[in-house]
């Protein structure tokens, strides 16, 4: 399976290498550099690469390269999905997985490479086990042990992966118990010139932040499942009872996590909350631009957060734009525009326009940029899905007086936040 | 963590000179060197210190050199040292040091084996598991044979956590002395025997990596495994899913066979009748059907694709990529569209992940073009992908195009045509290319647009245009000579030498459309020949070869011209071509043999190329894998092997016990298949069919798929059959029954008769294999014996507990008896035919045997009496039917709660044909029916028993009673308590399960027990009544436990009931099913607490 990984950044530096099995040379990296240098971009590159006695695979996330070295045949996603994992983890504990936190945290980055795989397969994966294995960094207790000179790791060994409910650490105890749900839907779409829907999708997830002492079993229904075209589960959903009667039905990992995701059936209509009227032209020496948004179908909800990204072509030297609201950037390197336009009041439609010089001499573009935009619209699911009610499993009776420890007697605090945005929103022009 | 970041940066800064080198292990010299060593000094020192904190420290920034990939090794003497630490994460980190550079000082590693070898020994499994891994991991080949030592007993450790360890140790070992390799394939044999969900991943891994050929291996765990997979962790998953797939291949047929040799089969139809006698022998009901017959796919074959079904909901791509090439590999057609949902779900992740996916996407499409078209749109190109997404999927689109969608393709295509990057636009045109010659209808617009495109600005655009026309114009040269002078007009721009030559070679292949144009080509060409490049060199020549045989007159000294420019160019190549043309077109001498046939060779018509997919080839390798991305073999990469033609023996999958007298029969069975009667075997199959479709359903969802229903009506006429023997011989032991069942006995002889010949060979059940109907005997006087009490419950109640107890321990001396004198008629057939359920119901048994070793199913202390209604008399138009939990063992199946049905008649007239009819269970739940009551006199009545399997839930069973012409529906709803079987244990055993089944597996709450009441037998009583529990010995007062099992999962059910003071009591409830555990305490609470 996996035999070694190196991490590798932007600079071509590898800063970090761990094997699993006998050690192999950093020159095996070569092919990949020499791969690297082809590519346009850093994520052009291709992730599965074939060299005389090893396979290298490799995701980019972060501004890194993590390079899995593979010497044998093995599924290339089961590669993939665990080098994602892997970074997931890292986030997870530092906050970011970018190469300063690596290089800040590396002896825990090593302990957690050491607990995930072993001889090249995957031991636990599971980010409450892991944190049962490796206590996370936190600012108070790095002090407490630059002082104390105490350890990461935890005393008590973990119970969970033992348990039927891998996922979960036992002994949990909060004084607030609170579950928060947040469903995020996402709009991919791809608007043509005129106006016109020529693809658009939502895609949505459930993400979970659930702070709940002992063993909650929890139940969660919908007003509409069946809005719910196609679902993957994060491992603690019962399938057969979604199967059976569309519930979601699970005994929560302990913190955050994502509890589905999910994908609206392309036979429902999308509701595209936004459209753009985009105006470009380009003829000798220079082109004008004139860009309008306006708020569609919203439900009445304020559009935020908005903002447009242009990449200009090559030859575009700088724009001289004025905005009727937010502001505006050029970077004349990577020639992308950034306009953040903020909230959208219909009465008075945000417009940027303005000029556009381009290279003395060199042809106008013929083809104008695609514009991609971003916004969140807030308290609701473009979908319409809505969740009905979350349930509690086994609180146990008042007239209970002893404590038990299985259900814990609290009635927790429960939340549901409904969010809508742009994920891959793109109009042509 | 402020200090450990310091030093891996302070790490930095110090060879901050050589961060740029992509080697840091080979360094520095001089003063480097020197300063280096005695940083090593002061680690060493630190090391050897005796404060905790000093030596974390030291051992951090050795971990941070580790990382770095810089040499540590010099430091092993002081590190090893430090395996003893008391701190654990000191220890944690002098492994990882360990792991790595042991293979480097091997003496030196030695040292800390004994610190080990302790440490497995330790009480806490997750030190005994952690030893294990490092143990395992340091690749010091002295320490083998310790290491097999250590992997043997860890492979029977308590701890399934354990066990997982020992199966990563066992490619370890392997690659560390491949001769060890049987001894470990041993090893894997018992680790796959393991049920944990834990341990099943990682013994498939191991298995995997060994010895993936020994298909033996997982023949009898086959069934458990498709059973399990949707519990076991997602890694293990993949593997389970890619190793199920090789093993489907070749154990069960092709199911898309049928559609493919269907036309075959007619020619063949007049040996068809030959055929079937024989293959009737072979394989009746199952692969092998003969034609004509629909194909019936194995119900194991069905088992896995039912189980890894939901798996395509995982959130983890690799596992839904396995499912997806599982079902492409071995499902039939029709359903290998169920994955492309989920595959087109992928979409949305990460960007390698999206690669890999397309990628293996693209390959689907050129097969199954069908199974992505409606979700066309999800491969529209964005301008964020990067360009190997973006290349695949155009390829893929490029695939789906058909005649109805292709407009919209053509539209997307367009788009991207004028996207700023050239690589994506070149490969939008080929696409578009393709697109034109694969459909007919579209290759003039297409035709026109990349006409249109050759006016583009762009060179690159305008070269790959030409190129793909020049294809293009191949497959339909006439009518298009307008285009070809377009083209010949863009030679004089044009630069791409690529584009240059398809111009040349255009022009010369039709220069006859064109024949004022191309001499004038020529010339030009001619004029400026040097600088060209050798493709387009090559193209001159070849056109001025082609002018010259049709349009000598304008070109003979063109080609002279050019044919010497050639003789001399630096590039042999062209010389070499130089000289076969002037050889053809103008030989020195007289005209030779070849100067005849010069037309035909440079004129002749080419047969146009076809453009195909480049994932066409692809098909070859498994789908998700290594070698399908590369495409190319990769090592320890084997291929798929295709389809068997003939079935291998199914029954191998039949988990059966291995015992003297089925490996007898089995033995017999297969030396001789073509002597034996095929009555026999007929029954063998159907019953292991059975066998097989209950362990499919247990696990079942609600997908109901057509072919699983076909399945279970051929399977309920067989089963019928069976059940009818079984009847017959219950009753003839019994000799006290109704007439239909005596009818069926006959039956049942008449059926056994044939059989008893064949079976003459074989030595009749006496002396020398006494012990075979011995066991045999045993078992069925068990069984009879309870369906005897079952019948005879309805009057002999009051002593009914203890009849039960003696039958149990006198069965010995009973079987003697039996085996004897039991007048059971035609013996050697019974045999054969109760011997697979038998076995069956034995390895149940033994099962639970091995797991908790004292734990034993024993008699139920109470058998209730009260029966109530399943039909009301009114309802049922006189007759009614009661039903009652008689807490048994089902003579069905040991996973079937028994329930006893009585009819009675409350007309004069009789009633006929009473039979259950369709039932509507909920997925998994089975039902084993009653054989038919032909008549039931009126005002008679009459008790019969079914099995039910609960599946462990108080869902209530629905199903129909039918009788000659009405329908009614009944439901059996189970009482919890009914969902058990009582079992025997030691109270030690009973506090150290209980133990185990603590946290959510654990339910209490309080009651008041009415004084009266409170004595040990009347609570000892209430609960036996409750549920069919039995009680466990207890050593203290006021303590009372009891145990069961539950029916259908052989889960553990602990009751615990603590009588305090003032009549107060507190009850425990253990059970891993939990909503099971609070339904029990809440009716205990009850029970105990009526006054």
């Amino acid at each position: 399976m996996i035999h070694s990984l190196f991490m590798i950044n932007s600079a071509g530096d590898i800063f970090m290498e761990k094997h699993w099995k006998s050690v192999i040379s950093r020159s095996v990296c070569d092919y990949f550099f020499e791969e690297q240098q082809k590519a346009n971009s850093p994520e052009d590159v291709n992730p599965v690469i074939s060299t005389p006695h090893h396979y290298l695979i490799h995701i980019y996330r972060e501004n890194i390269y993590f390079v899995a070295v593979c010497t044998t045949e093995v599924p290339p996603l089961f590669v993939i999905e665990f080098l994602h994992r892997v970074v997931d983890t890292f986030t997870d504990y530092f906050g970011d997985g970018g190469e300063s936190a690596i290089k800040d945290n590396y002896v825990i980055v090593y302990e957690l490479l050491e607990e995930m795989l072993d001889n090249g397969f995957p031991l636990a994966t599971e980010s409450n086990i892991l944190k049962e294995l490796i206590k996370p960094p936190n600012i108070l207790r790095t002090v407490v042990n630059t002082v104390t000179g105490s350890s990461n790791l935890a005393d008590t060994l973990p119970t969970g992966q033992l348990s039927n409910v891998p996922w979960r650490r036992a002994g949990v105890k909060y004084t607030n118990n609170e579950a928060y749900f947040d469903v995020i839907e996402e709009i991919d779409a791809i608007i043509d010139k005129q106006g016109s829907t020529v693809f658009a999708d939502i895609q949505g997830v459930i993400d979970c932040c659930v702070k709940l002492s002992g063993m909650p079993d929890l139940t969660l229904s919908f007003m509409n499942p069946r809005i719910l075209d196609d679902v993957s589960f994060h491992p603690c959903v019962r399938f057969k009872r979604w199967e059976a009667e569309r519930v979601l039905s699970f005994v929560p990992p302990d913190g955050n996590f994502r509890l589905i995701s999910y994908h609206v059936g392309s036979q429902n209509m999308v509701a595209i909350p936004v459209y753009v009227k985009p105006n470009i032209s380009f003829r000798e020496g220079g082109g004008r631009f004139d860009v309008t948004v306006g708020p569609k179908q919203t439900m009445g909800k304020m559009v935020e957060s908005v903002v447009i990204t242009c990449a200009m072509p090559k030859v575009v030297l700088n724009m001289n734009l004025t905005p009727t609201q937010g502001t505006y950037t050029f970077d004349p390197v990577a020639k992308v525009l950034t306009w953040d336009v903020g909230k959208i009041n219909p009465q008075k439609l945000p417009n940027l326009r303005g000029n556009i010089s381009l290279q003395s001499g060199s042809p106008p573009p013929e083809s104008n940029p695609a514009i991609s935009v971003q916004f969140k619209i807030q308290q609701m699911a473009v979908s319409g899905l809505k969740v009905n009610r979350l349930d509690m499993y086994g609180e146990v009776s008042k007239s209970s007086p002893k404590k038990s420890f299985t259900f814990e007697k609290y009635k927790p605090f429960k939340g549901v936040k409904y969010l809508t945005k742009a994920g891959n929103f793109q109009v042509r022009t | 963590m402020s200090n450990g970041g310091g030093s891996y940066n302070a790490q930095n800064d110090s060879r901050a000179g050589s961060t740029g080198e992509p080697d840091l292990g080979t360094e520095p010299t001089g003063g480097f060197f020197s300063a280096d060593y005695k940083k090593h000094d002061d680690l060493k020192q630190m090391l050897d210190s005796n404060k905790d904190n000093l030596k974390l420290e030291a051992m951090k920034r050795i971990v941070g050199m580790v990382a770095k990939g810089k040499d540590a090794s010099d430091l092993f003497a002081a590190v090893v040292k430090n395996v003893v630490s008391k701190n654990i994460e000191v220890k944690k980190l002098v492994y990882v040091y360990l792991v790595r550079y042991a293979e480097e000082q091997q003496d030196l590693a030695l040292l800390s084996i004994a610190t080990f070898q302790r440490a497995l020994k330790d009480p806490n499994q997750l030190i005994r598991a952690s030893a294990l891994r490092v143990l395992s991991s340091i690749r010091v080949p002295v320490i083998v044979p310790i290491m097999m030592l250590a992997l043997k007993d860890s492979v029977v450790d308590m701890s399934p956590y354990v066990r997982k360890t020992a199966a990563h140790a066992i490619p370890k070992l392997y690659s560390l002395d491949p001769e060890q390799k049987d001894q470990l394939i041993q090893v894997i044999e018992k680790l796959l025997a393991d049920k944990t969900t834990l341990v099943v991943g990682s013994a498939v891994m191991a298995f995997e990596e060994l010895c993936p050929d020994r298909v033996d291996l997982i023949h009898k765990n086959y069934r458990k495994l498709c059973n399990l997979l949707v519990d076991v962790e997602e890694w293990g998953q993949v593997v389970i899913i890619n190793m199920l797939t090789r093993y489907a291949r070749t154990q069960f047929l092709d199911p898309n066979q049928q559609d493919v040799i269907a036309d075959e089969d007619k020619n063949f139809y007049g040996d068809e009748d030959e055929k079937d006698s024989e293959e009737e022998e072979e394989d009746e009901e199952k692969e092998k059907t003969p034609p004509k017959k629909p194909y019936m796919m194995d119900p194991d074959h069905r088992l896995l694709l039912r189980n890894t079904k939901p798996l395509l909901q995982s959130r983890n791509a690799a596992v839904v990529m396995a499912v997806a090439q599982l079902y492409h590999h071995i499902a039939p057609k029709s359903e290998v569209g169920l994955v492309a949902k989920a595959l087109v779900r992928l979409l949305r992740s990460h960007r390698e992940i999206q690669h890999v996916v397309l990628s293996n996407v693209a390959t689907l499409t050129t097969i199954r073009k069908g199974m992505f078209e409606p979700y066309l749109k999800s491969f529209f190109v964005r301008p964020s992908d990067p360009i190997h997404v973006r290349t695949l999927k155009l390829e893929i689109l490029t695939n789906l195009a058909t005649e109805t969608s292709i407009s919209t393709i053509l539209r997307e295509f367009q788009t991207y045509v004028t996207s700023s990057d050239k690589d994506f636009v070149a490969a939008t045109i080929q696409a578009i290319g393709r697109c034109a010659s694969s459909i007919s209808e579209v290759t003039e617009t297409c035709l026109n647009g990349l006409v249109g495109l050759l006016s583009n600005r762009n060179e690159y655009v305008v070269a790959e245009s030409v190129v793909v026309i020049k294809k293009l114009l191949q497959m339909q040269p006439d009518s298009h000579s307008e285009i070809i002078q377009h083209m010949a007009k863009l030679a004089d721009t044009i630069t791409v030498p690529m584009a240059r030559a398809s111009i040349l070679w255009m022009v010369g292949e039709y220069s006859d459309r064109v024949p004022k144009i191309a001499p004038d080509l020529l010339r030009k060409m001619a004029k400026n020949f040097i600088n060209e490049e050798d493709i387009v060199k090559l193209q001159i020549l070849n056109l001025a070869a082609k002018l010259c045989i049709t349009n000598p007159k304008q070109t003979k000294l063109l080609c002279q011209y050019v044919l010497n420019l050639a003789k001399y160019d630096q590039n042999y190549d062209i010389r070499d071509r130089a000289r076969f043309i002037r050889q053809l077109v103008s030989p020195a001498g007289e005209k030779g043999a070849l100067g005849k046939h010069a037309k035909k060779i440079f004129l002749a018509s080419k047969p146009a190329p076809v453009l195909d997919s480049s994932f066409k080839d692809r098909d070859q390798w498994q789908l998700g894998s290594l070698s399908h991305m590369i495409n190319q073999q990769a090592s320890g990469y084997s291929p798929l092997p295709d389809f068997p033609a003939a079935a291998p023996d199914p029954t191998v999958r039949n988990v059966e016990v291995p015992m003297p007298w089925a490996e007898k029969t089995h033995k017999k069975k297969a030396g001789k298949p073509k002597k034996e009667a095929f009555y026999s075997d007929e029954e063998e199959e159907s019953e292991s069919e059975s066998d097989s479709e209950e362990s499919s359903s247990s696990s079942s969802e609600s997908g109901s798929e057509s072919e699983s229903e076909d399945d279970s009506k051929s399977e309920s006429g067989s089963d019928k059959d069976k059940k009818s023997d079984e009847e017959a011989e219950s009753s003839s032991s019994s000799s006290s029954e109704s007439e239909s069942s005596s009818e069926s006995e006959s039956d049942s002889e008449s059926e056994s008769e044939p059989d008893t010949k064949p079976q003459k060979k074989a030595p009749p059940p006496k002396t020398k294999s006494s012990t075979k109907p011995k066991k045999e005997a045993k078992q069925e006087v068990s069984l009879l014996d309870l369906d005897d009490k079952i019948k005879e419950n309805g009057d002999s109640i009051p002593s009914q507990a203890h009849d039960e107890k003696t039958d149990h321990t006198l069965l010995d001396t009973e079987v003697d008896v039996s085996s004897t004198s039991a007048p059971v008629p035609a013996p050697a057939s019974a045999l054969d035919v109760l011997s697979p359920s038998l076995a069956s119901d034995l390895q149940g048994l033994s099962i639970n045997d091995k797991t908790d070793t004292a734990i034993s199913v024993t008699t139920p202390m109470f058998v209730s009496t009260t029966s109530h209604e399943l039909l009301h008399r009114m309802t049922g138009e006189g007759l009614s039917a009661n039903y009652r939990f008689t807490r048994g063992t089902c003579i069905y199946s040991t996973s079937m709660v028994p329930v006893e049905l009585t009819f009675t008649n409350h007309t004069d007239s009789p009633v006929s044909n009473i039979r259950i009819g369709d039932k509507k269970l909920q997925a998994g739940m089975t039902l084993q029916e009653f054989p038919e009551i032909p008549s039931l006199p009126g005002g008679g009545s009459m008790s019969v028993s079914i099995g039910i399997d609960f599946k462990d839930t108080i869902q209530p069973a629905n199903f129909q009673i039918c009788t000659q012409d009405r329908k009614y529906n009944v439901s059996i709803k189970p009482p919890v308590g009914e969902l058990f079987q009582a079992v025997t244990m030691s109270e030690a055993d009973f506090t150290a399960q209980q133990s185990k089944l603590t946290g959510m597996n654990e339910n209490s709450g309080k009651v008041s027990i009415p004084s009266q009441h409170n004595n040990s037998k009347t609570i000892t009583a209430r609960m036996s009544e409750l549920a069919n529990v039995a009680p466990v010995s207890s050593s203290q007062d006021g303590i009372y436990r009891f145990a069961g099992k539950t029916v259908s999962g052989g889960t553990l059910l602990l009751i615990t009931v603590k009588v305090g003071e003032d009549n107060s009591a507190s009850i425990t409830v253990n059970c891993e099913l939990m909503a099971i555990c609070s339904m029990l305490v809440k009716e205990v609470k009850q029970k105990l607490s009526l006054a």
